[in-house]
């Protein structure tokens, strides 16, 4: 297994060369749509200006935009003491400031952790988890989502949950825009067939991208945070129990949540978790399985 | 060129010297630090108690024993200094705490009080965080200890005042083999 310094150093690096990579696509694309609408240097400038303008909001307010986009409100120490207690035990366990703690108003039990680093970091929980669990349990959830704040998978995860969004909406805008702009055009000077292969191929292919860079990340880190919950509580079982009460949750979908944010969570916020297709394209690894690893620590 | 072999070689032993140096200083402030989470709790716990004691005492008037043990605890982690003193205090104090809340369960009124309640979420988070915060400091002084017993650092540590520290020791019943389920 890695060491937490490891796991820290590439999560600060896949999420630079996650900026670079977010960059250059939108680069790209920028200079494809200029393509068709006359100037590749200007789409292409613009598509650069914008997407890093956008880099610098996804780092500083991505957190802000997911905990609104779930729905999410601040867990107060009044209302909450139960939640707070743990968080804050936890973040002592791992030696990091106290991560803010959230609620989201849902029946469904389910959690995830954000920010840009353990500084800027919080942990949200559905009012349907705190209900459930009991105090070892939650702890388990806790301490899944702790190490996922300590190792800087949340910075990551945060800026892929962000980036995956957008370009899924802005493939979504070009391959409108290449309809309509099209059937302008042809009639005007007629763009060329191939630019718009271009521009379709690129949109197809971004939010694709997007989401297998999504799931090659999601599955290995969900064992890893597992483990490295096993490390700060000291007892595996509890989060192992959690994880049976999660999946025997009978009804796991997270109304507010969508695919940008679906891999933030500890178990995939939809329905329909156990057929093999799911499985497969799924950002989750499978909840047997984890729970199995978790017994036999 | 032979003085300068050995001015090159003599520098990079400075140089040697210097990181090892800020490593242990970095290192021994973390120890501190750690300890210092574990005295936060413990003082918070303290200063829960007079209340819970309070309250208990509302409803459970002859239970005097109790109430005593803990007031005795209480004021032996106040006065105890060392990281040994108050490893022993602490876990004294969590086990006549223990018998506090087992003694309330017998008085179902109390159980229902909401000021109760909320002590004991209070409490049990606390002594949680004192868990928790042992458990770290624990696995800091270890790596401090491992790093100033083991060559070549513990040539120098000496010197310059790097001492093995102390770990906060567990309650009795916690170093007992957990049950383990096949």
């Amino acid at each position: 297994m890695e060491t937490l310094f490891e796991q820290v150093r590439s999560n600060k690096l896949r999420s630079y060369l996650m900026f670079l990579f977010f960059i250059i696509l939108l680069g790209i694309l920028g200079a494809v749509l200029g393509l068709v609408w006359g100037d590749v240097n200007i789409g292409l400038f613009v598509a650069v200006f914008i997407s890093i303008l956008y880099s610098f909001f996804a780092y500083y307010s991505g957190d802000q935009l997911i905990l609104k986009m779930t729905g999410a409100r601040e867990a107060t120490k009044k209302e909450f003491p139960f939640l707070i207690n743990t968080v804050e035990g936890l973040a002592i366990a791992a030696g990091l400031p106290a991560p803010k703690a959230y609620v989201i108003d849902d029946s469904a039990m389910n959690a995830f952790a954000t920010g840009r680093d353990p500084q800027h970091a919080s942990i949200t929980v559905t009012t349907g988890l705190l209900k459930v669990m009991k105090r070892e349990e939650l702890e388990g959830v806790i301490a899944h989502e702790m190490s996922h704040v300590q190792n800087y998978d949340i910075r990551f995860m945060m800026l892929t949950a962000i980036m995956v969004g957008l370009t899924t909406l802005i493939s979504d805008f070009i391959l409108r825009s290449i309809w309509y702009g099209g059937k302008r055009g042809s009639s005007r000077r007629g763009v060329h067939p191939a630019i718009i292969l271009i521009g379709v191929f690129f949109a197809i292919l971004t939010p694709l991208i997007g989401q297998l860079i999504q799931f090659a990340i999601s599955r290995q880190r969900e064992y890893l945070a597992d483990a490295n919950a096993a490390v700060l509580t000291r007892y595996p079982p509890g989060l192992a129990s959690a994880l049976e009460k999660i999946k025997k949750d009978p009804d796991p979908l997270v109304d507010n949540a969508n695919k940008a944010t679906a891999h933030l969570f500890i178990s995939t916020p939809f329905r329909d978790r156990t057929d093999f297709v799911t499985n497969l394209f799924s950002t989750h690894p499978p909840i047997d399985e984890r729970i199995k690893r978790l017994k036999a620590m | 060129m032979f003085e300068w072999l050995i001015l090159g070689v003599i520098a990079i032993a400075v140089l040697f010297v210097i990181v090892v140096y800020n490593g242990l200083i970095r290192i021994r402030n973390e120890v501190d630090n750690s300890f210092a989470q574990i005295d936060v709790q413990l003082k918070r716990r303290n200063d829960l108690i007079p209340n819970l004691v309070e309250t208990v005492r509302g409803y459970a008037k002859h239970e005097r024993e109790v109430f005593d043990s803990v007031t005795r605890a209480r004021s032996a982690l106040l006065s105890a200094k060392t990281v040994g003193e108050k490893a022993r205090a602490s876990n004294m104090l969590t086990e006549t705490l223990k018998s506090l809340f087992a003694v309330s369960e017998n008085y179902p009124q109390l159980k229902a009080n909401e000021n109760f309640m909320q002590l004991q979420e209070e409490l049990s988070g606390t002594e949680n965080k004192i868990a928790y915060s042992r458990q770290h400091y624990n696995d800091v002084v270890m790596e401090f200890n491992i790093r100033i017993q083991t060559f070549p650092n513990n040539l120098f540590a000496g010197t310059f005042g790097f001492t093995k520290r102390e770990l906060f020791a567990a309650p009795e019943e916690e170093r007992k083999v957990p049950q383990v389920k096949f």
